[in-house]
């Protein structure tokens, strides 16, 4: 117990020196062998929000492509390629690695460390990491295909056994595919056991796992799914380039493997990669809601045991994804069950949330405004996955518009809104400046507007029978309507997007200075300067709740005095 | 808010659902499958509707009521930690709504998976193909492709139809909503499930798992024929292959070209079977599974090009003269 309470302000008295005038090759050099987890996870961050645009572009291209039946955009095999690369870049090099990085800048310093527990193995990741990313974009130019085939992979993000075949897939993009996944996926390896070393290791004095910031204890929970859930991927990888290049059969159906084997490997990688996803998205919520709300977290010892419950359900739920396979009406049935099961822990989280904001007095800064959206479309989110988890209703929807809305529900309206949450809460600390809240309004109002344009409008689509992955419809279908004004919402979209680059780019030169401490937020790494220095903290902090900060502003009513 | 849906789609196609070729809609079942997933849907609406209601209203409730009214306000308000009773009462409430749910779901997976199979059921097997469908009536003894005919059944003597579904390539998957929910057509299985639909005409769907380039144009069209129809349909098919000696020319194409390399004509040397039958070909409304209107001129336009209308086909542009594709496209206008 920390009977000895060194007060926190003591680390702010150091200010970061002054870095003398570098040459901007000297601050290139020192930016790619830097081993300093903040300067790690700000190229985490520039990287994924890099390929976010590209497959946003990617994105945009579809939904041009789509605008009406019959419409001759993209070709066919074009379009197979972009909406390939759109999912496989924005799950592996926009999703994970944007969130790793949160995690990389942020966890050292809630927990009061001067750097992760493998500094080398960070920057060795990340480099993993970010050559994968660039093995697979070097298909567009590297992969050459037969005709037909095209260069970049084309086989769909969940690349299905058996048209990865060399039969059905001659050329080298799967090749692409599969061997820029083995490589992303070793670094995202690295980075989880690093995270689950730093947390277990490098917490400051008085730092008990149960005092720990909830963004830690999710990011803590997140990565020991990842070293569960990526190595099935892994080793299906690693099959299917021993199944392409030495003869062997796993998936080869002609002869005598398993098409119905890679969708088993691959959910079980696949749906817990999207809680792998979406927990970042709730620690970032957890953190932001209680300082906009004014208000401590709402039942922390149950948001803890609610991500782990969700962690450990969610390696249960794969085959959820398979119900069309044929498999027995028994399995159907247990696979419904469970998949429903994950919803409660789930509903504890967003009441949890709910009950947070009730009694506060919340405050609409931009950061806050993207946590309510988050709130409100995870919701519906969460309410389509039921309606999903029911099997004779996936036998419908499966595979159709309805599950395409689903999951960007999840994956943009909850977590997309949460990055750019993050991004707007966060900036101040890495750069020192904020950014402009009149942009960040503009920002979320328009890709609000235009995200539920988009998503709200696919749901009906799954409603009247239109399939994914389809470069082009019939007339006669009555589809023509809704696609166009699914294509205008990504655009507003594409617009939002747009202003949130010009605001991150504007306000890193003249944004407002920020302070040590710009939201009056309670956890340790607002008691640095900002950008923080290279040693973080210039004496090691000792904390006595989960609030330090707000101890140290209300000596009068400290939170240790409640918590046990 | 799901209640909101459905009453738009019906709204909108309510009108259409008699009329063939109707807008797809899985709120207008016309087969029991599909009719036990459509009421179970609005069970599911009307729970996860409700959750909506009460959830979404306690979120915009807090949103408003306890908006900060200064942006900056000096002083902080309560802290409340949590509360074990109200958190147990909101872990409980979702776990009996999820049995509710569970056992609901349950029983329409028994009722449509473990159906036991009436004695007049019709067997057909599918088998996908890049990127077309091929039905074989072993029964029967009729093979055709691309346009399924069933016959009609009635709820008290059910006719109803079995579909035993496998692939020649990569996984497909057959999705007509108006009937049933889908299945895939997975290579090395076999995939089963039924149909006994209640109102006769035509009904669309297409392939739902994502098998190359031209799965977008993998399209399937349900014939529902009532039982004269029906019976009509397969003295027809039953009948060889059409050998009018008035185009002999273009048979002699299709001969000595690579067509029969791939496509049966039952009664005649081609015996190919990589391509659909065409024996009956002319029965069919449609070519290439359903992406063009089955008639002379685009008959001519596929033969010449087959990319203009399905850029990936794989039925290769044979570099036919002029005159070989007159020949050929009049020798299968008799195939009846």
């Amino acid at each position: 117990m920390a009977d000895q309470v060194l007060t926190i302000p003591d680390s702010l008295s150091v200010s970061p020196p002054q870095i003398a005038d570098e040459t901007f090759l000297e601050r290139l050099h020192g930016w790619v062998v830097t081993v300093d987890h903040k300067k790690l996870g700000i190229l985490y961050v520039l990287y994924s929000v890099f390929f976010l645009f590209v497959a946003g572009a990617e994105a945009l291209c579809i939904r041009i492509q789509l605008l009406r039946a019959h419409n001759h955009f993209l070709s066919a095999a074009v379009f197979n390629r972009f909406f390939t690369m759109h999912g496989t870049t924005m799950v592996f090099l926009v999703g994970m690695p944007i969130l790793f990085g949160f995690a990389n800048y942020l966890i050292p310093l809630m927990i009061g460390a001067r750097d992760m527990a493998f500094p080398r193995l960070n920057a060795f990741s990340f480099w993993l990491t970010a050559f994968g990313g660039l093995l697979l974009y070097f298909s567009f130019i590297g992969g050459f295909g037969l005709y037909g085939v095209g260069s970049a992979p084309d086989v769909g993000w969940f690349a299905y056994a058996p048209l990865t075949a060399r039969a059905f897939s001659p050329g080298h993009s799967t090749d692409y595919w599969a061997l820029a996944l083995i490589v992303s996926g070793f670094g995202t390896l690295g980075t989880a056991i690093n995270i689950i070393a730093t947390v277990l290791s490098m917490r400051c004095r008085g730092m008990t796992l149960w005092r720990m910031p909830l963004f830690a204890w999710l990011m803590f929970v997140v990565s020991g799914l990842t070293l569960i859930t990526i190595t099935p991927l892994t080793a299906a990888q690693i099959m299917l380039l021993i199944d392409r290049y030495l003869g062997g059969h796993f998936f080869d159906t002609q002869a005598g493997g398993s098409a119905v084997v890679w969708m088993h490997f691959f959910w079980i990688f696949g749906h817990p990669e999207v809680y792998v996803l979406v927990m970042p998205a709730f620690a970032i919520a957890n953190e932001i809601i209680p300082v906009f709300s004014r208000k401590a977290i709402f039942g922390y010892p149950a948001m803890v045991a609610a991500s782990a419950a969700i962690a450990f359900v969610s390696l249960g739920v794969w085959a959820h994804h398979m119900f069309t396979v044929g498999m027995t009406s028994v399995s159907n049935a247990f696979f419904t069950l469970s998949t429903m099961l994950v919803g409660v822990p789930t509903g504890i989280k967003i009441f949890n949330w709910v009950a947070t904001m009730w009694g506060g007095r919340i405050r609409f800064a931009t950061p806050m405004l993207f946590c309510i959206g988050f709130l409100f479309q995870f919701l519906l989110a969460g309410l389509t996955g039921i309606m999903l988890s029911v099997s004779p209703l996936d036998w419908q929807l499966h595979n159709s518009y309805f599950v395409i809305a689903h999951f960007h529900y999840v994956l943009v309206g909850a977590i997309v809104f949460n990055i750019f949450a993050a991004i707007y809460y966060w900036y101040p600390k890495a750069t020192g400046r904020m950014l402009s809240e009149r942009l960040g309004k503009w920002h979320f109002w328009l890709f609000l507007i235009g995200f539920h344009i988009t998503f709200d409008t696919m749901h009906f689509l799954g409603f009247m029978g239109m399939p994914r992955s389809i470069y082009t419809f019939e007339p006669d279908r009555g589809w023509d309507r809704l696609n166009m004004i699914v294509s205008i919402g990504g655009f507003i979209q594409g617009v939002a997007v747009l202003i949130f680059a010009v605001n991150l780019v504007w306000s890193y030169y003249r944004g407002q200075p920020a302070g040590d401490d710009p939201w009056d937020a309670w956890t340790l790494e607002w008691a640095t300067a900002s950008p923080p220095p290279e040693y973080n903290f210039a004496t090691e902090p000792v904390v006595r709740s989960r609030r330090p900060l707000w101890d140290l502003k209300h000596p009068e009513d400290p939170d240790w005095r409640y918590e046990q | 808010m799901g209640i909101g849906f459905l009453l738009w789609t019906r709204a909108c196609f309510a009108a259409d659902t008699v009329r063939p070729s109707s807008p797809i809609n899985i709120f207008a079942p016309a087969s029991t499958p599909a009719s036990e997933i459509y009421h179970l849907t609005l069970f599911v609406f009307a729970i996860t509707g409700a959750m909506f209601v009460v959830v979404a209203g306690l979120l915009c409730f807090a949103v408003f009521r306890f908006r900060a009214r200064k942006l900056y306000e000096a002083s902080e308000p309560p802290q409340i930690y949590g509360s074990n009773q109200i958190e147990l009462a909101w872990t409980v409430i979702p776990v009996l709504t999820v049995v509710v749910l569970f056992l609901a779901t349950a029983r329409v997976i028994f009722a449509i998976q473990d159906a036991p199979k009436p004695p007049a059921a019709l067997d057909v097997t599918v088998i996908g193909h890049q990127f077309w469908w091929e039905y074989r009536y072993p029964s029967l003894g009729i093979v055709t492709a691309n346009e399924l005919h069933v016959p009609l059944s009635h709820l008290n003597h059910p006719t109803s139809t079995y579909l035993r579904l496998t692939s020649a390539d990569v996984d497909h998957s057959f999705w007509v909503p108006q009937l049933a929910g889908k299945t895939d057509l997975i290579p090395n299985r076999v995939n089963e499930m039924w149909i006994d639909p209640q109102r006769p005409g035509l009904y669309l769907g297409q392939c739902a798992q994502f098998c190359g380039v031209e799965h977008a144009k993998m399209l399937l069209r349900v014939y529902v024929d009532t039982p004269e129809q029906f019976t009509a349909w397969v003295k027809d098919q039953h009948r060889p292959g059409n050998q009018d000696p008035s185009v002999a020319a273009g048979r002699r194409v299709f001969e000595t070209q690579a067509c029969m390399n791939c496509h049966t004509v039952t009664g005649t040397a081609a015996t190919g079977r990589f391509g659909p039958d065409l024996t009956h070909f002319m029965s069919r409304s449609t070519l290439a599974a359903g992406a063009a209107v089955n008639n002379a001129a685009n008959i001519r336009e596929w033969l010449k090009s087959p990319d203009h209308f399905k850029q990936g086909s794989l039925m290769p542009a044979m570099q036919l003269s002029d005159q070989q594709l007159d020949e050929l496209v009049a020798y299968l206008s008799t195939l009846h």
